[in-house]
């Protein structure tokens, strides 16, 4: 069968992860990834990082759907998207020191493009809130001049592109309960008692 | 349908096209030929059209990629040691079996291309014809003569 001849040309892993990784680079220089990701394990589960050649431009939990947050940024960014570990080294590896409680902040480019309007001027608030602190929504909604936009802080937060790096977390109920969360109730908890401690 | 990400693109065609360049340049030459043609798709995959079939689109570059790999080859005087990554011996079974190498480079090129973009990519005649300049039955006949010859001359570990 001719089948069985070109068996012999098979492409074992090994070279294919070397092409791919040649594919990473020459993308790269040339500019055409617009998009690099990869994945990183951390206390609150895999965490999904991308990045443009601006700066980081997600964050995803895995409750997410990783493939569903990569189709849409497909679809909103550009479908030139590669994993492609390499762009997210820094962010990656300060998430790392975060997690061991070696870092307070995070001190890497962002690319806000996913959140416009009234959206990114939460997430630009958020941003200023400190380590270990914490603010209630109405108190979000009174320093981004809309005092009474409470709800629409809450699905700001929900909707925050870079969780844990832009630190939605930190934004609570005026009753002190945690409220929602993009990653779950259980990851906020997580990680405010990680700044707790 | 919306346009997926790149990366599954490579995933789900990145070996069939390795084969294809295998068959069609060589084991040396496949992988420059490979990445030139996945660097090239990568630019143009924003304009695919969504009703695109994405293996025949990457064979059809890897046809013309294969050609300028082929033509830098033919230029470059000297074989140097400076080229950084030749197929490892033990990564690659298709360099341990010259054999199949011999067997395809024997073959008339464009037999040699109908064979790997049927039997290989399992594109339809009428596509190939496309791509060599011929009629679908000239594509038809030209698989057929390469397998037929290669059936000759390749024997060797066919059978578990």
């Amino acid at each position: 069968m001719t089948a069985n001849i070109f068996d012999d040309l098979h492409a074992d892993d090994e070279t294919m992860g070397k092409l791919h990784r040649r594919l990473e680079h020459a993308a790269d220089t040339d500019g055409v990834l617009d998009v690099a990701y990869r994945t990183i394990d951390t206390p609150v589960g895999t965490l999904l990082l991308a990045a443009t050649p601006v700066g980081l431009v997600r964050v995803a939990y895995d409750v997410e759907g990783h493939d569903a947050v990569l189709s849409r940024l497909a679809d909103v960014v550009s479908p030139r998207i590669l994993r492609s570990p390499l762009r997210l080294d820094t962010v990656a590896r300060q998430l790392d020191e975060y997690f061991a409680k070696r870092r307070t902040t995070f001190d890497v480019p962002v690319d806000l493009r996913l959140a416009d309007g009234f959206r990114r001027s939460v997430i630009e608030h958020l941003r200023d809130i400190g380590y270990g602190h914490r603010e209630s929504y109405a108190t979000v909604a009174a320093a981004v001049g809309s005092p009474k936009a409470v709800r629409a802080v809450g699905t700001a937060c929900a909707r925050n592109p870079l969780p844990v790096v832009i630190p939605c977390h930190r934004v609570v109920r005026s009753d002190g309960s945690t409220g929602q969360y993009a990653g779950g109730p259980v990851a906020k908890a997580a990680l405010l008692d990680l700044e707790a401690a | 349908m919306k346009v997926r990400p790149f990366e599954e693109v490579v995933a789900e065609h990145g070996a069939t096209v390795l084969r294809v360049c295998r068959a069609v340049v060589g084991p040396i030459d496949a992988e420059d030929a490979w990445s030139e043609t996945f660097l090239s798709a990568m630019r143009a995959y924003p304009k695919l059209p969504d009703d695109a079939n994405v293996e025949a689109w990457l064979v059809t570059i890897a046809h013309r990629r294969a050609l300028d790999v082929g033509r830098a080859r033919s230029r470059r005087p000297v074989p140097t040691d400076t080229v950084p990554d030749r197929p490892s011996p033990h990564a690659d079974p298709a360099a341990r079996d010259p054999d199949l190498w011999a067997a395809l480079q024997r073959l008339p090129t464009k037999q040699r291309q109908a064979v790997a973009y049927h039997h290989i990519a399992g594109l339809p005649f009428a596509e190939i014809a496309e791509l060599l300049d011929n009629s679908p039955d000239a594509a038809r006949r030209a698989a057929a003569d390469g397998i037929k010859s290669l059936r000759k001359t390749y024997q060797k570990d066919q059978t578990p």
